[in-house]
């Protein structure tokens, strides 16, 4: 089984965003960037399988900025054979959607076969989780998302939990499929030093967008970007009758 | 609780000043969040600071401490209140610190092994920076404890025995001086791995719990994380067999990590708190690092053959990361599975160290007295370097309790002095031992220490009360 893990590079979570002043985002120079963390653990899994012998090589896949190769750098240095990077200018990669991502990704599976498409459930600056439910459709594969657990499922198929807001959901997929991974599905091991300087040899390709004949053309523009409301201080109140007064006013409570 | 108003209400006059330099949401006189920076996680609880400030800037920092002291007002420091003994517990009033919103992103140098930190800046979140580096900060208390806190109490983890103390990792620091004068101990972003040049300044702010500057950077030393690790578990039938298994280790020089010694006591408590299932005696809880797998297998006879020759019952090793992991939130958790045996309780911790060939000795004798004082107490230790707490959950407000604990220190104390040891290995002196600093270090060097306190703070405005009697 071959396994094509995508990930992306994102304002790292750990960062305090500030929106811009012209509301037309959040600040992303100069602030610390990582690979999404749901990205990890999809790369996690893919490697755990590949340790478990039942897949042959895992090929990690970013469509970004020129920043993007650090990201794969590090993917290579957990674990992943090789990388592909799909290459925009810095201008287009803010224009990028996750359509764009499953487009691309659509182009380099006709030339190049994989069994399973493995990408994280959602990207922690647009939460969009739209790339592996488009991908499957552009594809016609099943998908499998929001994965907890992955398992063998007998020759050709994968037997997926998935964490849903009722509980647990256990699916088998035939492959070749789409997966995401949710956060319970495993701990992203750490990259040690020994393991990045082995990347530094690892294969990385570099194609630039045009070569996959994919446009990037935005279905949606940002209309505003604002800050939750300040939360304000609370009040003291003396008494309960007061207490109901003031929650009458503001009209919680029916009169 | 006591509160001073006298010193509130001259501090009371200076508060334009401090929200000059702060802004109004950096200066709070609220009771609530004065309570919250009254307190470490010790058992001391002594008054309620008067003021809280929050620096966001070394500039901040240096401006504030002009005014104290320029008007003589106490000063302490505050950073995660993590600590165990007091050193950042409010003990005659005056403007607390807060320095945990002086945050900035860690500086790092990959290829120096460095990295520079703000005092807003906690040790797990250093790592969790460092995660895709390779690197990593070893020294690793039990707490999430802010950097440059556990650089003032001079801290230690469970794997000093591989990687050092604070001592042996911090090249230069970043500090604020009594009368807001900025230094940096080895000059200004420098970070050679070793010099010769003028006086070691670093070491000297290196456990001064705040008593001679501020500390508002750390520059630290990183290491590459360990590529293979293994764990061993192991109990024996009594602490001696134990302990004496731990220098029959260190003697034959196996490159052991984190050597743990977890008393029979503090093993029901954690099978308790953490939902385990150890044997209930004193056993041993030792990981070791390498880069390759059969390395660590080959140590891990060794040590095997070692512990049943000192009457090992069971041993159990896995290099399986969850299993690993697990053993180890449990030793984490210690203190805090020690405080739920009597819950209410606040945590006393002794913190004991002396020479490994003493270890054996001390620790029975000391599990000795906790029985025949009938005092609940676990005991668990760095064992690799001598060094071992024993937890008491107490009821401050009982005297005739704390009469009890007071001695049972005492005697712990004068033990581990007599057996060529230190009252405190890591914890620092803070406000609980103070009484045992001159018999520790003799008046000599205490007289020098006072020395080095009235040079670098003639008017004893920074955490005054702590440290000196």
């Amino acid at each position: 089984m071959r396994i094509l893990v995508g990930v992306k590079r994102v304002v790292d979570y750990a960062v305090k965003v500030r929106v811009k002043p012209d509301k037309s985002g959040v600040v992303t120079e100069g602030v610390q960037h990582s690979m999404n963390p749901f990205d990890e653990i999809a790369l996690e899994e893919a490697v755990k399988l590949k340790e478990k012998k039942l897949a042959t090589e895992v090929v990690a896949f970013s469509l970004g900025g020129p920043k993007s190769a650090e990201i794969l750098r590090t993917a290579l240095a957990k674990g992943a054979d090789k990388a592909v990077h799909v290459q925009v200018s810095e201008a287009e990669a803010a224009k990028v959607e996750p359509l764009h991502v499953a487009q691309a990704l659509q182009k380099l599976l006709e030339k190049d076969k994989f069994d399973l498409v493995f990408v994280g459930k959602q990207a922690i600056d647009d939460d969009a989780s739209q790339t592996a439910p488009l991908l499957a459709g552009l594809l016609d594969w099943p998908q499998a998302l929001y994965a907890s657990k992955v398992e063998e499922g007998g020759a050709g198929f994968l037997k997926v939990t998935r964490e849903i807001d009722g509980g647990l959901d256990t699916v088998k997929v035939k492959l070749p499929a789409v997966l995401s991974a949710d956060l319970r599905l495993n701990e992203p091991r750490y990259a040690t030093l020994p393991n990045i300087m082995k990347a530094k040899k690892k294969p990385l390709q570099n194609i630039p967008i045009k070569d996959l004949g994919v446009e990037i053309k935005s279905q949606t523009s940002i209309l505003e970007v604002s800050e939750p409301p300040q939360r304000e201080a609370g009040g003291f109140v003396e008494d309960v009758p007061a207490l109901v007064n003031k929650l009458k006013e503001k009209g919680f409570v029916k009169n | 609780m006591f509160f001073r108003p006298a010193i509130s209400e001259a501090i009371a006059e200076f508060l334009p000043e401090f929200q000059k330099v702060l802004g109004v949401s950096g200066v709070s006189t609220k009771e609530s969040i004065l309570r919250q920076f009254s307190r470490d996680e010790g058992h001391f609880q002594v008054s309620l600071p008067s003021v809280v400030l929050s620096p966001k800037c070394t500039q901040q920092v240096s401006d504030v401490l002009k005014v104290c002291h320029a008007n003589n007002l106490p000063v302490i420091p505050f950073g995660t209140g993590t600590g165990l003994e007091g050193g950042s517990v409010c003990s005659q009033g005056g403007v607390c610190l807060n320095l945990r919103e002086f945050v900035e992103t860690p500086k790092v140098y990959e290829s120096d092994f460095v990295s520079s930190v703000r005092p807003g800046v906690t040790r797990l979140s250093l790592n969790e920076h460092l995660r895709n580096t390779g690197l990593f900060f070893p020294v690793d208390p039990g707490a999430d404890a802010s950097i440059c806190g556990m650089v003032a109490t001079s801290a230690s983890g469970t794997n000093a025995i591989r990687y050092g103390t604070m001592k042996e990792n911090v090249l230069n620091l970043e500090v604020v001086l009594a009368d807001g004068k900025i230094l940096n101990t080895r000059g200004k972003d420098r970070w050679p791995r070793k010099s010769s040049a003028g006086y070691n300044l670093t070491e000297l702010f290196i456990g001064s719990e705040g008593t001679l500057g501020v500390i508002t950077q750390a520059t630290l030393r990183l290491y590459p994380r360990p590529t293979c690790f293994s764990a061993a578990v192991c109990s024996f039938p009594n602490v001696f067999s134990a302990a004496t298994a731990v220098v029959q280790l260190l003697q034959l020089g196996v490159p052991v990590a984190r050597i743990e010694l977890l008393d029979d006591v503090q093993v029901a408590a954690c099978n308790a708190y953490s939902n385990i299932n150890l044997e209930v005696s004193p056993t041993l809880f030792m990981e070791f690092h390498g880069n390759e797998e059969n390395d660590l297998i080959d140590q891990m006879k060794v040590v095997e053959e070692l512990c049943i020759s000192n009457g090992s019952r069971t041993f159990k090793s896995s290099t399986e990361p969850r299993r690993m992991k697990d053993l180890w939130k449990a030793r984490h958790d210690a203190f805090y599975a020690a405080l739920a045996l009597r819950p209410g309780g606040k945590g006393f911790s002794t913190d004991v160290c002396v020479p490994i060939s003493r270890l054996a000795e001390v620790i029975a004798e000391t599990r000795l007295d906790l029985e025949q004082n009938s005092i609940t107490g676990t005991i668990v230790g760095h064992v690799g370097d001598g060094n071992f707490h024993v937890i008491m959950p107490v009821f401050e407000d009982d005297p005739e309790e704390m009469k009890k604990i007071y001695e049972f220190s005492d005697r712990l104390v004068g033990r581990a002095l007599k057996a060529n040891g230190t009252c405190t290995g890591e914890h620092g002196i803070g406000l609980g031992k103070m009484k045992y600093l001159r018999e520790e270090v003799g008046s000599n060097s205490l007289q020098l220490m006072r020395t080095l306190k009235l040079a670098l703070d003639p008017k004893k405005i920074l955490n005054p009360g702590k440290v000196f009697i």
